[in-house]
C-alpha cells in the first residue's frame, strides 16, 4: 500500500466515524431540536407543562375570534389529529390566516388555552402568482361544493 | 485528442490558464446576473401570498445553495491536499474559503430581511438558521487557523482537519427542514419532486444560481492565482510572471 492510499483511509476511516457520532448525536437530541411540538404532542402531554414553549400547526377555518378589546384574539391550532386552542394579545403578522400554518410561543393555561406571548406565521415551500392561487381556490371550492352537492 | 490534465496540477502552468479563463467567468457571471435580475424583478410574477417580500429569494436561494456547495467543494480539496499533498488543492481549498463565507453572510442577511415581513421575525433558533450560522462560523474558523499557522503545510494540513470535520454540517443542514420541525419551511426545489414555483420565478432563480457560480469560479480562481504567486515566489515560473509584471 502507498502512503497515500494509506493516508486516505485514514481520512475516509475517520470521516465516516464522525458521520456516525454526529447521527448518534442529533439521533439522541431528536426532540430537542425541533423548533414547536404540534397539538397532539400537546394534548399528549409531551410538551413541558411549567415552562414556556412553541406551539405550530394549521389555523382552522373560521376559528379566528377578536375579543372586545379589539387586541386580544381567539384561534384554534390544529395538526388535523388535535386541536388546541390559543389566546394571544398583540398584533398578528401579515401572512396570518386561517387555513394557514403558524407558530406560537407562549403556556398552557389553567382552563386548556395555550396563552401565547408571541405568534410568527410560517409559509410553506410554493410560491405562485395570484391568478393561480385563486384558480387553485375556485377549483377547491368546486369540489367542495361538489361533495356537498349529493346530501339533500 | 486527449488533455493531459495532470499537466494543470502544477501552478507553473495552471496560473497562465487561470488567467485566460477569469475574464471569460467574470463576463459569463455579469450577463447572468443582468437577465437573472430582470426576470427576478421584470418578468417573475408576484407571489400569491407573500406580495414583493418573496423575490428576496432570488438572492437568498442562490446564496444559500452556493455557502454549502463552496464548503464541500472546499472541503473536498483540503481532503485532497491531504492525501496527495499536492500543492494546487490546498490553494483551491483556501481560494474558496471567502467566496463561502461571503455567501453564507448574504443567506443569512437576506433571510433575516425575509423573515421580517413574511414571518414576524428578524431572527429564530431553529435548526436550519442555527445551521447555517455554524456554517458561517466554519468558514471563519477555517480563514482564521490557516491565517494563524506561518508554515504554509502545517496550515493547510490543520486546516484540511477543520474543514472535512465540518463538512457534516452540510447535510444537516440541508435535511434540517425535514428531519425537525422548523419555521424555515421545505425546499421548493429538490432533485426528487417538480419544483413547487412558478415557472418564471423558477427560472430567475437558476439564472441567479448559475451567475453566483460564474462569479464563485472567476474570484475563486483569481485568488489561487495570487496565493500561488505568493507561495511559489521563489521559482522560476514567478520569479518570471513578476518580472514581467514590473
Amino acid at each position: 500500500m502507498k502512503p497515500r492510499h494509506k493516508k486516505l483511509l485514514w481520512v475516509l476511516g475517520s470521516l465516516s466515524l464522525l458521520g456516525v457520532a454526529t447521527w448518534l448525536v442529533l439521533n439522541a437530541l431528536d426532540k430537542n431540536l425541533n423548533y414547536f411540538y404540534s397539538p397532539t404532542q400537546v394534548a399528549n402531554h409531551e410538551a413541558p407543562s411549567n415552562r414556556s414553549f412553541r406551539l405550530g400547526g394549521l389555523v382552522v377555518d373560521g376559528s379566528l375570534k377578536r375579543q372586545t378589546d379589539g387586541l386580544t384574539v381567539e384561534f384554534v391550532v390544529t395538526d388535523t389529529a388535535s386541536n388546541i386552542p390559543v389566546r394571544y394579545k398583540g398584533i398578528l403578522p401579515d401572512l396570518f390566516k386561517e387555513g394557514k400554518s403558524v407558530v406560537a410561543q407562549g403556556k398552557l393555561g389553567a382552563d386548556g388555552h395555550f396563552v401565547a406571548d408571541q405568534v410568527l406565521a410560517k409559509h410553506d415551500e410554493n410560491y405562485m402568482p395570484p391568478e393561480a392561487a385563486k384558480a387553485l381556490e375556485d377549483a377547491r371550492k368546486i369540489n367542495a361544493n361538489a361533495g356537498k352537492a349529493p346530501q339533500p | 485528442m486527449s488533455i493531459n490534465w495532470f499537466k494543470y496540477a502544477s501552478p507553473a502552468t495552471f496560473y497562465p490558464l487561470a488567467g485566460k479563463l477569469i475574464p471569460l467567468f467574470y463576463a459569463l457571471a455579469a450577463i447572468l446576473t443582468v437577465v437573472g435580475l430582470y426576470i427576478s424583478f421584470f418578468v417573475a410574477p408576484t407571489d400569491a401570498t407573500q406580495g414583493e417580500a418573496y423575490r428576496i429569494i432570488f438572492i437568498h436561494v442562490p446564496a444559500a445553495w452556493m455557502s454549502m456547495f463552496i464548503y464541500l467543494l472546499m472541503a473536498m480539496w483540503a481532503g485532497l491536499g491531504l492525501v496527495l499533498n499536492t500543492r494546487l488543492s490546498s490553494i483551491m481549498a483556501q481560494a474558496l474559503a471567502p467566496t463561502g463565507a461571503m455567501f453564507t453572510f448574504v443567506a443569512l442577511i437576506t433571510g433575516a430581511f425575509w423573515g421580517k415581513p413574511t414571518w414576524g421575525t428578524w431572527w429564530e433558533w431553529d435548526a436550519r438558521m442555527t445551521s447555517e450560522l455554524i456554517l458561517l462560523f466554519l468558514y471563519i474558523g477555517y480563514m482564521s487557523l490557516t491565517a494563524a499557522i506561518d508554515d504554509v503545510r502545517r496550515a493547510d494540513k490543520a486546516g484540511a482537519i477543520l474543514a472535512l470535520v465540518g463538512a457534516v454540517n452540510v447535510p444537516i443542514i440541508y435535511f434540517s427542514v425535514k428531519w425537525w420541525n422548523t419555521l424555515h419551511q421545505g425546499a421548493s426545489v429538490s432533485l426528487t419532486r417538480a419544483p413547487s414555483m412558478a415557472k418564471t420565478m423558477l427560472l430567475g432563480m437558476l439564472i441567479m444560481a448559475l451567475a453566483a457560480w460564474m462569479y464563485s469560479i472567476a474570484v475563486a480562481l483569481s485568488r489561487a492565482r495570487l496565493l500561488m504567486l505568493e507561495r511559489e515566489k521563489s521559482t522560476a515560473w514567478a520569479q518570471e510572471v513578476l518580472e514581467q509584471k514590473s
